[in-house]
């Protein structure tokens, strides 16, 4: 028998929810939960970048980093630190946002993205990536766009959008297709598969996840407005 | 930012740089339960001011130690994220991370605050680990209260997971809690020349000689103590900064 | 024929659309992408003519040239000093440029300026690479001694200044404090008491915080009136 959801449409995403400004300290900071998969994230910087050699004079550089708190996996406790995994999600966070933001005007510099999960239920670094984008808008960065992600994929053969822990650890046959976008464009930005699938299973899934990049890119415009919608606007003194 | 001086200067004139007074807590303070409900057995999220700080608690299974095969043990460890303050870099705890973790442990452990023998499982054999994890989200002063009672409050949070099979079930919690004899609540009592304050923010922190950091139990016992900072303290300045703390630490078990 | 697609003063982000057709022209904070002018930024929208611009919400600072602004004193070598100004790299102020005094071959230039020291110093060149120089040569550029520095966005610093100064103007009037702002967003603060400087640095806070609305004199003028009566 196909593969069914109960508590949403196949091409339906967890609930939402994003707030700007969280981390008062950091120049951006943002929280994004979808489902139980909750991320953090702030953005610090333009700070000089150590070590020299390292130093672009053209334009800044992005550099994320990502974290899953000890007590976030779904078993045991994480062991804290960089790892392999981390570490390249970091480096596929870091592609992801790249392509959107201009750090023409800060040469030799680094601009640090920190990515925390405080609690995970699959589709953490699409989350990461979701905050992410938030906190370098909220930071005041130039973007061509914000960037949104989200996961897509076939569980038990049927395509479905957002997969949750159990979807991603389904026994019957489960692949995972994070995919990040320019949701203006359409571009992708991230793309990694885990799982074997038909070529036309493919195409089903990432339309899925095209139209559930739309419905984040909504919720996340709405978190940054939100942070100055109470009051009239004023161009005076400027 | 503020110079260290200007906090000092203030001191003498009896004021504070955000206008508290000196055994003011910053307002909000408040505490968050199982804001990580999904992975962690226990969690808690506290907000003092502009200070945010989150605690996890997670369970494991784990061989007792061969001189304690009657008990079960904590772990408690914490973690300066550089995502929480500019100061902050990415790499293995700092000695500010080691001693946070270790204040805390202090509180919690040293005080037999947790009933050690009822988390073992079978003597020699059996014990549960529970680990204790702390992160600062907007590290802004007072890390030291802020943790201490972000991990005491996952504690309270925390239920044991379902045992089957002598396998952990981590998706099915019971309705069992921590054997939990009682709630210690610290606060730390910092002195700037020869004034006590209690919250500081981070630039008092760095303006401060010494501080001092005294848990207490509900009875209102001393459990555990901690003095930080270069500057040594009287015999006087000590007692006068434990009955300060106990006060305040009163008025923060209520958030509890 | 070319239409706007947001009212002025609206609050955009970055991949808004703001306009479409040639007839509208990007200025800052935007950029043209086929016919459509879209915003790069969080902002809030002014329409100047066809010109379409995002005057951005937040964001770090950028030294310019003539800008003055307050630093703090970073190292001290033989010949010069280095001074964080706010921006990623320190600016460099040479010997020459740090004093209108003579200096001496070879002299401690600590003793003028040392390690932590906050001086208010006018940006004398940048380069493309983002090279800073300052110098502490002309009227009101000089140490600061005593009072409280507070970090706002660089942004909000004109807010702050308000029409020819009247802002800042209202805020010294009302409090009697000493106010210096540095274009970089530092404010340099000192009164008669703590009270004083209580009162001004949350009027500045409240200016920051609401920065983005209209009659903010009023609201900072009510908030001095309410709160200098409570004291």
């Amino acid at each position: 028998m196909a593969y069914t959801r109960t508590d949403r449409a196949l091409n339906g995403l967890r609930p939402m929810e994003a707030k700007v400004g969280v981390i008062k300290n950091a120049r951006g900071s943002a929280m994004f939960k979808i489902g139980k998969t909750i991320a953090y994230a702030a953005v610090y910087g333009p700070r000089e970048m150590h070590p020299k050699f390292m130093q672009n004079v053209e334009r800044g550089t992005l550099r994320c980093n990502y974290n899953m708190m000890a007590f976030s996996g779904s078993g045991n406790r994480v062991r804290p630190g960089p790892n392999r995994r981390s570490r390249e999600i970091g480096l596929v966070t870091q592609n992801a946002l790249a392509p959107v933001l201009d750090l023409t005007e800060y040469p030799k510099t680094v601009v640090d993205v920190y990515i925390e999960l405080l609690q995970t239920d699959a589709g953490t670094r699409c989350a990461g990536i979701c905050a992410a984008s938030l906190a370098l808008a909220d930071a005041g960065f130039k973007m061509k766009d914000l960037v949104c992600a989200v996961s897509c994929g076939i569980v038990g053969g049927t395509p479905v959008v957002d997969l949750d822990y159990s979807e991603e650890s389904y026994d019957d046959h489960s692949v995972d297709i994070p995919i990040a976008m320019i949701p203006r464009t359409g571009e992708i930005t991230l793309m990694q598969l885990d799982g074997v699938l038909t070529r036309e299973q493919l195409e089903k899934a990432v339309l899925l996840a095209r139209d559930g990049i739309q419905k984040i890119y909504e919720v996340q415009k709405a978190a940054l407005k939100a942070k100055f919608a109470d009051g009239k606007i004023s161009l005076e003194g400027e | 930012m503020i110079p260290k001086t200007y906090i000092q200067t203030l001191a003498k004139k009896n004021a504070r740089h955000d206008g508290r007074r000196f055994d003011e807590f910053r307002q909000p303070v408040l505490v968050e339960y199982a804001v990580s409900a999904k992975s962690a057995e226990g969690s808690a999220r506290v907000t003092m001011g502009n200070t945010i700080v989150v605690a996890g608690v997670k369970l494991e299974f784990g061989q007792p130690y061969p001189d304690t095969p009657d008990e079960g043990s904590i772990m408690i460890s914490a973690e300066m994220l550089p995502l929480s303050s500019p100061e902050y870099e990415s790499g293995p705890p700092g000695i500010e991370a080691i001693e946070l973790a270790r204040v805390v442990d202090r509180g919690i452990r040293e005080s037999k605050a947790l009933d050690f023998k009822k988390l073992c499982v079978k003597s020699g054999e059996k014990m549960w680990t529970v680990m204790i994890d702390i992160y600062p989200i907007n590290a802004s002063g007072n890390l030291f209260d802020a943790s201490a009672l972000a991990a005491i409050a996952a504690l309270k949070n925390a239920r044991f997971p379902k045992v089957e099979d002598d396998k952990v079930v981590y998706k099915e919690p019971t309705d069992e809690p921590m054997p939990l004899s009682f709630m210690p609540v610290s606060c730390t009592v910092h002195k700037i020349g020869d004034k006590f304050l209690v919250d500081p923010t981070r630039d008092e922190e760095l303006a401060a000689d010494a501080r001092l950091t005294v848990a207490f139990t509900e009875k209102g016992e001393v459990c555990a103590m901690q003095k930080g900072g270069e500057k040594p303290l009287t015999h006087t300045e000590v007692f006068a900064m434990v009955d300060l703390a106990a006060l305040k630490a009163g008025e923060l078990r209520k958030c509890l | 024929m070319g239409k706007l697609l947001v009212e002025e003063k609206s609050i955009v982000v970055p991949g808004d659309f703001l306009a479409e057709g040639m007839d509208y022209l990007p200025a800052g904070g935007a950029f043209r992408e086929s016919d459509k002018v879209i915003s790069s930024q969080v902002g809030v929208v002014e329409i100047n003519g066809r010109l379409v611009k995002v005057i951005p919400l937040a964001g770090a600072y950028v030294p310019k040239k003539d800008d003055v602004v307050i630093g703090r004193v970073t190292d001290v070598s033989y010949s010069n000093w280095f001074v964080d100004v706010g921006y990623a790299l320190d600016a460099v102020m040479s010997l020459k440029d740090g004093t209108t005094e003579f200096i001496e071959r070879g002299a401690e230039l600590s003793e003028f300026y040392g390690i932590g020291d906050f001086v208010v110093a006018r940006v004398s060149n940048v380069t493309k690479s983002k090279m800073i120089d300052i110098s502490m040569k002309g009227p009101g550029l000089r140490k600061l001694i005593g009072g409280k520095i507070i970090q706002i966005c660089a942004i909000k610093v004109p807010r702050v200044i308000g029409k020819q100064g009247s802002m800042v103007g209202m805020i010294k009037d009302a409090t009697g404090c000493q106010i210096i702002v540095g274009q970089n967003g530092r404010i340099w603060v000192s009164g008669k008491n703590p009270e004083d400087e209580l009162l001004a640095t949350q009027a500045i806070a409240l200016i920051e915080e609401k920065a983005h609305i209209s009659g903010l004199t009023e609201v900072v003028k009510e908030f001095l009136e309410k709160n200098k009566g409570a004291q």
